[in-house]
């Protein structure tokens, strides 16, 4: 037999090493006899015993105290196939809310949506979700508010039931004869549109009404009279050289305010066009961000509108030999406005938001001598948003109120309090046999109705849109239902008796009507998923040319002359505007928007009666007074720039049944329009007010308004800046000559992250405010703790005003973390809790923070923010996250805070990481722009640019080495990271 | 070398060795007196507002403060500094005088010391309470750890204030201690009580009086003494780092440190004068607390109040002639006019002005008029501190992020909580330990009298 061996001791033949027991029993054994020793020679006392008693007692119960709180993480058994933990999906979709329209992309992490940004692919959107729309995402979550069930009669019913009562009962009503009125918001959707259609050719004697509460009547009824076409045509701000504006806040409320100030911005970059940028001319009764940045701007009262429009035709039309209207007195240099506009005929653009036919009408004529309907506006693919025809509402609402219509439906629109005749209204809805309300959650109007049907949050249903003409978009759910709710179609569906759902109806819709428009591809299915995919489909249309008619301009500007005649002129008008923020008070019970500072007035969660600085003297009024008219009271807030004798109350507030964070918040000054000659008209003369003795304090993050003669924003104007670019920014080359140290500069070798933003571009619309609150988890705090200046934003931008108070220059300058390179909060901070890394960011590190709060105090820009309170998770501060669901809106990548910590902008640390990650995976090197930050996302107007600084072809290195460039406060040597590009205005 | 003859005896009446102690220690046998226990009434109610204060800070947060994004340090490190000032004297007080063989500190350095341990105990609560997550505040200490380890930063003037007030603290309180064992033996020797015989005897750490005690006893003073005598420089100014460092207008001065220790020293003399004057006329130590005691506090706050003048003149002067504008406004349209104007001139009518009526020795003698002045240098420098720290913040560099400010009940609650603190410790002072030190007022007692000339 062979002899096998394991080892070369066994081979040779050598004893082999066996393992020493006996060592390690030696070595047990010593160890033993030493603890024996210490047992047995030892005196143990009851004392050692008693001392050993309490000393584990002690541990134990220290031990059992800190005892942490079971989380449970549970795996998926299947993993979802598009779900993977800890990255993002994003889903193209669309956000309309009968106001708003964005093409937009939802953020989905683990099954939740978490934040909405702008689809690149759409030519409205481009990339870019206004402040609203970014804060749709947080409604979804609102537990609170949102209804979770149909209720009948205020008690909640089931879907079977509430279908079949209503069904029979709208079966019966209209075989009888009698009517029924479908009321809703414009309508976009091709589909619902089809779908009204064959609902209401199946129920008998159903009118389809719409009703749009921010109204824009006058335009289309005028652009019938004028063009023949009742339609909204498309804007071109981006090949306007001249823009002259009335009362149309087109960079903040007006139809479409993202698409128009991307294209203002983009004819204003001084850096591209230098001497080509467009000039901007404002006529406005309260100063709103788009007068704010106007190169001229003239405060007049909302009844001289007209006048100065007429007066500005007959200038112009005196240039083209065209016979003038009848005259009357207006502002004295419109002469001047006049000269520059002819001098710019052909690329001139005159928009007015005041909804008024006439003044419409003067509009059309005045853009039809400057021949702007070949350049500046067009036709072609015109706005479908804003359908409502006002003559046709209220005469409704007039029927309505005699008992004519037996059965209501109406779908996102509430007139209970958005309608001026809103009384009316509710005498009708009592009188109705059945009332039906399709929403969200309950609202002024819905607590009238019988039935209640909760319709699902957008995010959780299908959709498709057509904004444009020719321009179509689709929406899909983003998240499953978390109540039972049905969307406004499914119900109609089932009403109409077909059978299969609205995603189904929506696909045979688009097979058998927009598909076949196209020919790029040929099978549905395809042409369907890429259409989904991408969000949007943009075909495009175009228009006849129909000839300009000026029929009647006579008559209208007679009209307008006599009218302005009745005004009184001694007594105030009360004008009244959609805030930024809360639009039409729809989103009344959104915390983030509530807590958005007004851009102008900076105020939060409040309306209130902008005055001017001089009125007010002569009124005896101050800020905080409370005045009354008719039977409200308001807030005077004296607001330089606000036309004198005009007080200016936004709509949207003064909500009653819009949920516990909308309710009661400011006032409503719905029942304040008029109705003029068949239109809402959104101001009102001759009003009556009277002081009362009490005071109201109003929330605002800026109180002192004036620049101190300091040199934070830097400004100089077009001539000054065509001779010098560095016009201005002199101070800039100063210290930079200057600038030393005693100590080793800092080498940041990798990447050095920078910001640079051009405050030319900076139109000051805050939708980077929003933008930043949803990505990086901030906080709301509520009115009490905005009045102690505790804001938690992490981006705000400063307001500055400048020259006559009456009628002041504006500057916006937004600010965040500076991260400066030789930041002064580093070095104050006892425990090291902020630092700077590598690449140039300041950072935080939560964990580490005790709270001192010296580095808030160091901070020469006052852009740390402090948690005071545990707002994230506190019943005190019920705005969302206090709750479960309300929580989901967190982003996982981002630490929720807690109470006692600083915390401050990141540069949006996450996504840096995350870009950089992504780029180490796919083995390329970090392009300049593939890190965007979540304030240079929303940005409209491209203001803001980040990036690299050490890759000097990067964007941000550009502006850095513009000689417009500069930074704030930089005498102080804190190298921030962030530079300003100096505002040039177009002025001589 | 101490002429009696120029400036009078140091203890008044003929004393014997006997006399002094039971004069000195007759208030710890007695009963407590009606005012001691009203005091001491006010001081629990003053100091349980404190304590619910508190308790609301800690349990809700320092939102419940009305200190905000811009002024994010408000009337807590106001009272902080305040009490470090306050606690300032004692031990200047003892360890310059000690080191400059000045006589006539020892009937009142006692008790001054016993106000500076009270006043830094009093000033340490606000660091800790003002942190926004006050149990984490173990991160301040530098200790080798399992974060990494993760250090404190070392250039931080927070921590060079944790560091100083801790060793501030452990000193003034050692000197404080160990200058009262033989008077704690006296007691012990003394007493019939066998309870306090244990209590004293235990404090009195086995003291005998041999002369190996005492000549151990005079070393160790001395080199305390040496040791504090630095700290006393230090802390102050160190507090003052927390300002002078910052890149804040009406901070950022190197002025600062010097400033910082002359107010501390400032309003330590005039809490001591506010409680010897209470003492003397209380247990009636007119012997020992003579009107030249007195009289010598009131000369040395005229001269510190001179350069306090000048120090306020010199931070005006210098925002001026530095031509920076941020410092301009804040001295000119913030502190001497403006939204704070009443703070700065209180300030300075409060802190360079009334003390000058010490200049007229009848005000020196009137204890009346001496008490309220006193009373008025702390209000004064109260005010000081407001100034430095709330106008700075208020408004500093861009005027979008300008703001007010004014406290809270808790606030307010906070500081007269403290005050309540100090008050207990005080009137605990007075009832369970010489106020005076028996050993070393035996010391003075013929200091220079003309016993010796035999020889």
């Amino acid at each position: 037999m062979k002899k096998y061996w394991s080892s070369l001791e066994e081979f040779e033949n050598k004893p082999i090493q066996q393992f020493d027991e006996t060592a390690e029993i030696r070595e047990k054994n010593e160890i033993l006899e030493f603890l024996q020793d210490e047992v047995s020679n030892k005196s143990s006392s009851r004392r050692d015993f008693l001392k050993f008693c309490g000393f584990s007692f002690a541990t134990a119960a220290v031990l059992s105290s800190c005892k942490n709180p079971v989380n449970k993480a549970i795996p998926y058994l299947l993993k979802p196939e598009d779900i993977t933990p800890g990255k993002a999906t994003y889903y193209a979709s669309t956000f309309y809310d009968g106001r708003d329209y964005g093409s937009i992309l939802v953020k989905v992490r683990d099954g939740r949506p978490i934040k909405i940004e702008g689809n690149e692919l759409s030519s409205i959107s481009k990339g870019v979700a206004s402040a609203r729309i970014q804060a749709s995402v947080l409604s979804l979550y609102d537990g609170a508010n949102r209804l979770t069930a149909p209720l009948k009669e205020g008690k909640s019913t089931k879907w079977e039931d509430a279908d079949k009562e209503i069904r029979s009962q709208l079966e019966s009503i209209s075989s009888s004869g009698e009517k029924t009125v479908l009321l809703t918001s414009s309508i976009i959707s091709p589909s619902t549109k089809k779908l009204i259609e064959e609902f209401t050719a199946k129920y008998k004697n159903i009118s389809h009404i719409v009703y749009d509460s921010i109204s824009f009547s006058a335009l289309l009824e005028a652009n019938k009279l004028s063009f023949g076409k009742e339609v909204i045509p498309s804007y071109h701000f981006d090949k306007a050289g001249i823009i002259v504006g009335f009362n149309a806040d087109f960079l903040g409320t007006w139809i479409s305010p993202t698409e128009f100030s991307r294209q203002y911005a983009d004819v204003r970059d001084v850096n591209k066009l230098r001497d080509k940028i467009t000039r901007h001319i404002q006529f406005e009764s309260t100063l709103t961000i788009t007068g704010s940045n106007a190169d001229k701007r003239y405060s007049i009262r909302p009844s001289e509108e007209g006048v100065n429009l007429i007066n500005l035709y007959n200038e112009l039309a005196g240039k083209a030999g065209k016979p003038a209207l009848n005259k009357a007195n207006g502002v004295p240099d419109i002469k001047a406005v006049a000269d520059e506009l002819w001098a710019k005929k052909g690329n001139a653009l005159v928009v007015s938001g005041t909804n008024d036919v006439y003044i419409q009408l003067i509009v059309n004529s005045i853009n039809n001598l400057l021949d702007s309907y070949t350049s500046t506006i067009d036709f072609s693919n015109s706005f479908q948003l804003f359908q409502g025809n006002d003559k046709k509402v209220n005469e409704f609402i007039t029927d309505f109120a005699k008992g004519t219509f037996s059965a209501i439906l109406m779908f996102n629109v509430n007139p209970a309090y958005d309608h001026p005749m809103a009384a009316t209204f509710t005498e009708g809805i009592k009188k109705a046999k059945l009332s039906i309300s399709f929403a969200g959650s309950q609202d002024e109007t819905s607590m009238l109705c019988k039935y209640v049907l909760p319709t699902d949050h957008y995010l959780e249903s299908w959709d498709d849109a057509m904004p444009k003409e020719g321009l179509f978009s689709l929406a899909q759910p983003a998240i499953n239902k978390l109540f039972d709710t049905r969307s406004f179609q499914d119900t109609l569906i089932k009403w109409t008796g077909k059978s299969g759902d609205y995603h189904q109806y929506i696909k045979n819709y688009w097979s058998q009507n927009i598909f076949p428009k196209q020919n790029k591809i040929g099978l549905f299915e395809q042409f369907w998923d890429l259409t989904l995919q991408a969000g949007v489909l943009e075909l495009g249309s175009a228009s006849p040319s129909s000839s300009f008619k000026d029929d009647g301009l006579q008559s209208a500007g007679d009209s307008i002359i006599a009218s302005s005649r009745k005004v009184q002129s001694s007594l105030p008008e009360l004008f009244m505007y959609e805030s930024l923020a809360l639009g039409n008070g729809s989103n009344a019970n959104n915390p983030w928007l509530q807590e958005l500072p007004d851009p102008v007035s900076k105020a939060v969660w409040d309306n209130y009666a902008a005055v001017s600085p001089k009125y007010a003297a002569e009124q005896g009024l101050t800020d905080g007074d409370l005045i009354k008219i008719k039977d409200i009271e308001v807030p005077v807030l004296l607001q330089p720039g606000q036309a004198y004798g005009v007080l200016a109350v936004a709509l949207g507030y003064g909500r009653t049944a819009a949920g516990k964070v909308g309710n009661k918040v400011g006032v409503n000054v719905f029942p304040f329009i008029v109705v003029k000659e068949g239109n809402t008209q959104y101001f009102t003369t001759g009003i009556q007010i009277t002081k009362t003795a009490k005071k109201y304090d109003i929330a605002r993050t800026q109180i002192h308004h004036s620049m101190e003669g300091r040199p934070i924003v830097r400004e100089t104007k077009l001539s000054e800046y065509l001779k010098n670019p560095e016009a201005g920014n002199e101070l800039h080359a100063e210290y930079e000559k200057n600038k030393g140290t005693l100590y080793p500069a800092v080498e940041f070798a990798g990447h050095w992250w920078a910001m640079a933003i051009d405050l030319n571009k900076c139109i000051g619309c805050n939708a980077c405010v929003i933008g930043c609150q949803a990505e990086n988890n901030i906080p709301v705090i509520g009115k009490d703790e905005m009045m102690k200046k505790r804001s938690m934003h992490w981006i705000r931008i400063d307001r500055y005003y400048s020259e006559d108070a009456e009628n002041p220059e504006v500057v916006f300058q937004p600010l965040m973390c500076q991260h400066c390179d030789n930041a002064p909060c580093e070095n104050v901070c006892p425990v090291a809790a902020t630092t700077h890394s590598s690449e140039g960011l300041n950072q935080m590190a939560y964990n580490r923070c005790i709270g001192t709060k010296y580095c808030i105090n160091n901070c020469p820009y006052k852009v740390r923010r402090f948690n005071w309170f545990r707002y994230a998770d506190n019943k005190a501060f019920d705005y969302g996250t206090d709750t479960d669901l309300g929580k989901m809106v967190l982003n996982p990548d981002v630490v929720v805070r807690e109470r006692g910590v600083v915390e401050k902008c990141s540069f949006c640390v996450q996504r840096i990481q995350d870009n950089k990650l992504k780029a180490k995976l796919e083995g390329r090197e970090l392009k300049d722009g593939d890190i965007m930050t979540a304030c240079m996302q929303a940005c409209s107007s491209k203001a803001i640019v980040f990036g690299d600084k050490n890759d000097p072809n990067s964007d941000v290195s550009k502006a850095m080495q513009n000689p417009r460039n500069y930074h704030i406060l930089e005498e102080l040597h804190t190298l921030p990271s962030v530079g300003y590009l100096t505002k040039v205005r177009n002025q001589d | 070398m101490y002429k009696t003859e120029i400036r009078g005896p140091l203890v008044l009446g003929d004393k014997t060795y006997g006399r002094i102690s039971q004069d000195i220690t007759a208030p710890i046998d007695r009963r407590a007196p009606v005012w001691w226990k009203a005091a001491m009434a006010v001081s629990l109610l003053a100091a349980t507002f404190g304590v619910i204060a508190m308790y609301v800070t800690v349990r809700y947060g320092i939102g419940t403060w009305n200190v905000n994004n811009s002024v994010a340090w408000g009337w807590e490190i106001i009272n902080f500094v305040w009490w470090i000032g306050i606690g300032h004297a004692g031990t200047a007080f003892s360890i310059f005088l000690l080191i400059l063989r000045q006589k006539w500190r020892t009937s009142i350095n006692r008790a001054a010391e016993a106000m500076t341990v009270f006043a830094v105990m009093c000033a340490a609560i606000y660091p800790a309470i003002h942190m926004g997550r006050v149990w984490l505040a173990f991160y301040i200490f530098p200790y080798p750890n399992t974060r990494g380890p993760l250090w404190v930063n070392f250039n931080s003037p927070l921590f060079w204030d944790f560091i100083a007030i801790s060793a501030y603290l452990l000193i003034s309180a050692s000197f404080w201690y160990f200058g009262m064992v033989p008077d704690f033996a006296t007691i012990r020797d003394k007493t019939t009580s066998k309870f306090k015989k244990a209590i004293y005897g235990f404090f009195a750490f086995g003291w005998t009086g041999s002369s190996k005690e005492w000549l151990r006893y005079e070393a160790l003073s001395y080199v305390l003494g040496g040791i504090a005598a630095v700290l006393v420089v230090s802390v102050h100014s160190i507090v003052s780092t927390d300002f002078a460092s910052s890149v804040i207008p009406g901070w950022h001065a190197t002025l600062f440190p010097p400033y910082f220790v002359v107010g501390a020293i400032f309003s330590g003399f005039a809490m001591v004068m506010t409680l010897m004057i209470i003492i003397r006329k209380a247990y009636s130590f007119q012997d020992y607390i003579t009107d030249s005691h007195l009289n010598a506090i009131a000369k040395i706050l005229i001269f510190v109040s001179l350069i306090m003048g000048t120090a306020y003149g010199t931070e005006v002067f210098m925002s001026w002639y530095s031509g920076n504008e941020y410092e301009m406004f804040t001295f000119f349209k913030n502190r001497i006019t403006g939204d704070y104007s009443f703070q700065f001139w209180a300030m300075v009518t409060c802190n360079a002005i009334i003390p000058q009526l010490f200049w007229f020795k009848k005000v020196r003698k009137n204890l009346t008029i001496a008490f309220i002045i006193s009373l008025i240098i702390n209000v004064g420098m109260w005010y000081e501190r407001f100034n430095i720290v709330v106008t700075s913040l208020a408004k500093d560099y861009l005027p979008s992020s300008w703001t007010t400010y004014s406290p809270t009940w808790v606030e307010i609650g906070l500081y007269i909580g403290t005050l309540g603190i100090f008050g207990i410790g005080v009137l605990f002072f007075f009832k369970f330990i010489p106020m005076i030190a028996i050993s070393e007022v035996k010391g003075v007692l013929n200091a220079g009298k003309t016993v010796h000339k035999q020889h």
